[in-house]
C-alpha cells in the first residue's frame, strides 16, 4: 500500500426523481488498498460504484484518478482508464466458454475490416488460462461453458478477466453474496491476491465478516453519506458492527 | 437422429437414396438451407423474424416487376436485394427502438410484406423474364444445382463470421444475456440490428433463388416458411432463448425437414402425414436436446454439492480462519 491516492472523490451528489442518494460525499482510496465499502441496503453504496464505474454520472462533484479529474461518459471510458466494476449477476454470459467471456469486447483479431476481424483463438485459449492461473483458478479446459462453474469460480474468471486487462482498480458489488462458506474464501483469496499484483480493490458488501479480514480500510455508508471512513488499524468489529445497525 | 429417420425412409423404399431422389431434394434444399441459417443466426442474438416467409416472396417479386418495367436485370437484383435488407432493418428499427418484442414486430411485418408482395403482381402472377440470370444461380449440374454452392459459400461466410470472428463473439454474447454483454463495452442493439438485416438480406436472396427455379414469380412462394425456418433452426439445436446454436445445425435442421417431407412421400404415405412427421420432429429434438442439457447440469451440480460437503467440514467460518 502506498501513500498516493488513486481515486478521489469530492462532495459527490447524485439524485433519482427528487431522491437524495448520494449527499456530498468525499472519499479517498490509497493505491494498492483493499477498500471494504460497507453500508445496508439502501446505504447508496450501489450509487457510488455506479458513478465510479461510469454508468452514471454524477450531479455534482468532482472525481480525480490518479490526480487528475475525470468525467465518465460510459463504462467502456473507466474500464479505458484502468476502472473495472465486477457486478453481481451480469459479468459473464453463461452459456458461453471461458476463453471467450474473458474477451468479450477486446478479442484478440487478425485479418481485420475496420473493428471486425477473425479471432485468435489459440492465443487467447492460452492466455486465458494463464490469466486463470494468475489468481490461483485452476480450471481444467478455456472451453468450459461458465455455466459449469461454481460461483466461486465464476468470481474468479471475472477476476482474471480484469487483471489479464491490466486494471488498477476493481470494484467488486457484493462478490461473496449466495455463495457457500467454501466459496466465499475462494473469493477472498483472489482478491487478497490482487493486492499482491498492485491492484486496488474495493469491496462492496453488506456483510462485514467477509470484508473485515481482508480490508485495509473501511468506509461505512448510510441514507447516502458516509458515516465513517477508518483504518483497520483503528477500529474494530464490534465498533463497525454498531455503526451498521445503528448507523 | 439423421441418421436414423434417414436410414427408416431408406428401408421403407430403396430410391429414396437414390441418385434421382438426393438430386430432387437437393435441388430445392439449398433455398430453406439460407433463410434457415439467417435465422439461426438472429435467434442467436436473441431475437425472432416472422417475416422472412414474406420477404421469401416479397424480393423476388420486385425484381421481376421491375425487370417488366425495363430495368436491367443486375440493377433489379440489386434492388430486389436492398428491399430484403429494408425490411430487415425496419423489423430491428421497430424491435429495438420501441423496446417492443421481435416477435410482435416481424409478425406484423408478415403480413405487410406478403399484403405488397400480391398487391406488386397487380393480380395476377407476371411471367418470369428471361433477360433475369437465373443459370447463373440454378444451373442443374449432374446431381447438384449451381444454388448448392450459393448456399455453402453462405454457410462457409456466415460460419467464420458466427464461430471465428470478435462480431460472432458478439452475438453469442448479446443473446446469451443482453445486460452482461453490454456492460462489457457491447453494443448490443447495433449486433442485434446487423443480424435482422443480415436475416431479411438472407431471406430475400433465397426467394429469388426459388423464383429463378421454378421460373414463375408466385405471391403465396415462402407460405409458413417462417415457421418452418424456425423449426429447421430449434431442429439443429439453436436456443428459443439465445446464445446457443450453430450454422451447421441449422443447416441439418432444414436438410432434415426436406428429407422428411420426400422420405413420406417415397414411402407412399398420404402426404398430408408431412406436416405431423415436422411436428414430432420438432418436439422430440427439443426434448432430447433439453434433456442432454439437463443431464450435464446435474452431473456438475452434483459434483460441487459433493466437493462443499467434503470441504465444509475442515473448514471454519472466514473471519475465523483469516484472523489469525
Amino acid at each position: 500500500m502506498s501513500n498516493e491516492n488513486i481515486i478521489e472523490c469530492k462532495d459527490l451528489n447524485k439524485y433519482y426523481s427528487g431522491v437524495h442518494a448520494l449527499k456530498n460525499l468525499s472519499l479517498k482510496i490509497k493505491k494498492d488498498s483493499v477498500v471494504g465499502l460497507i453500508g445496508d441496503n439502501g446505504a447508496g453504496k450501489s450509487t457510488l460504484i455506479k458513478i465510479l464505474s461510469g454508468a452514471h454520472s454524477p450531479d455534482s462533484g468532482q472525481i480525480y484518478f490518479e490526480g487528475n479529474e475525470v468525467k465518465f461518459k460510459s463504462t467502456k471510458e473507466a474500464m479505458n482508464l484502468g476502472i473495472e466494476t465486477i457486478y453481481q449477476y451480469s459479468a459473464l454470459i453463461p452459456q458461453m466458454s471461458i476463453a471467450r467471456n474473458i474477451f468479450i469486447g477486446r478479442e484478440q483479431t487478425t485479418f481485420s475490416l475496420g473493428s471486425i476481424g477473425l479471432m485468435k483463438t489459440k492465443s487467447m485459449d492460452k492466455a486465458a488460462m494463464d490469466a486463470l492461473n494468475d489468481v490461483e483458478l485452476h480450471l481444467r479446459s478455456p472451453d468450459t461453458p461458465v455455466n459449469q462453474l461454481s460461483g466461486g469460480e465464476r468470481q474468479g474468471v471475472v477476476i482474471a478477466r480484469a487483471m489479464y486487462f491490466k486494471s488498477k482498480v476493481l470494484i467488486l458489488d457484493e462478490p461473496t453474496n449466495h455463495l457457500s462458506v467454501k466459496e466465499t474464501n475462494k473469493v477472498l483469496r483472489f482478491v487478497e491476491g490482487l493486492k499482491k499484483q498492485g491492484v486496488t480493490s474495493i469491496f462492496i458488501t453488506h456483510n462485514l465478516s467477509h470484508v473485515y479480514p481482508i480490508a485495509d480500510h473501511l468506509c461505512v455508508m448510510a441514507r447516502g453519506e458516509k458515516i465513517a471512513d477508518l483504518a483497520k488499524e483503528d477500529t474494530n468489529i464490534d465498533e463497525l458492527t454498531d455503526l451498521l445497525v445503528n448507523g | 437422429m439423421f441418421v436414423v429417420i434417414m436410414t427408416g425412409f431408406f428401408i421403407a423404399n430403396e430410391n429414396f437414396l437414390s441418385a434421382r431422389n438426393i438430386r430432387i431434394v437437393m435441388g430445392i434444399t439449398p433455398e430453406y438451407i439460407i433463410v434457415a441459417i439467417g435465422i439461426a443466426i438472429l435467434m442467436i442474438s436473441g431475437e425472432f423474424d416472422l417475416s422472412v416467409g414474406s420477404v421469401f416472396a416479397l424480393v423476388p417479386m420486385t425484381m421481376v416487376q421491375l425487370v417488366h418495367q425495363g430495368i436491367p436485370p443486375w440493377v433489379a437484383i440489386a434492388l430486389g436485394l436492398s428491399i430484403g435488407i429494408a425490411v430487415g432493418f425496419v423489423n430491428g428499427f421497430i424491435t429495438l427502438r420501441f423496446g417492443i418484442p421481435s416477435f410482435i414486430a416481424t409478425l406484423g411485418m408478415l403480413y405487410i410484406a406478403r399484403s405488397l408482395t400480391t398487391v406488386a403482381t397487380g393480380g395476377f402472377p407476371p411471367p418470369f423474364p428471361h433477360e433475369l440470370p437465373n443459370e447463373l444461380f440454378v444451373f442443374q449440374f449432374e446431381v447438384f444445382r449451381a444454388s448448392l454452392f450459393w448456399m455453402l459459400g453462405v454457410a462457409f461466410i456466415t460460419g467464420i463470421m458466427l464461430h471465428r470472428s470478435n462480431l460472432g463473439n458478439w452475438i453469442y454474447s448479446t443473446g446469451g444475456d443482453t445486460a452482461a454483454a453490454s456492460s462489457m463495452g457491447i453494443k448490443t442493439n447495433n449486433v442485434k440490428m446487423f443480424c435482422f438485416i443480415l436475416c431479411g438480406f438472407l431471406a430475400g436472396f433465397a426467394g429469388m433463388i426459388q423464383t429463378f427455379r421454378i421460373e414463375a414469380p408466385l405471391p403465396s412462394q415462402g407460405y409458413l416458411l417462417e415457421l418452418e425456418s424456425i423449426a429447421a433452426a430449434v431442429i439443429g439445436g439453436v436456443s428459443l432463448f439465445g446464445g446457443v446454436g450453430t450454422i451447421f445445425g441449422a443447416a441439418i435442421g432444414a436438410i432434415l425437414i426436406r428429407f422428411l417431407e420426400s422420405g413420406i412421400i417415397m414411402a407412399r404415405i398420404d402426404a398430408e402425414w408431412f406436416r405431423a412427421g415436422l411436428g414430432s420432429l420438432i418436439i422430440i429434438s427439443v426434448v432430447f436436446n433439453t434433456w442432454v442439457v439437463r443431464r450435464g447440469e446435474n452431473m456438475v451440480h452434483k459434483n460441487q454439492a459433493e466437493e462443499n460437503q467434503n470441504s465444509s467440514q475442515n473448514n471454519e467460518s472466514v473471519t475465523e480462519s483469516k484472523d489469525e
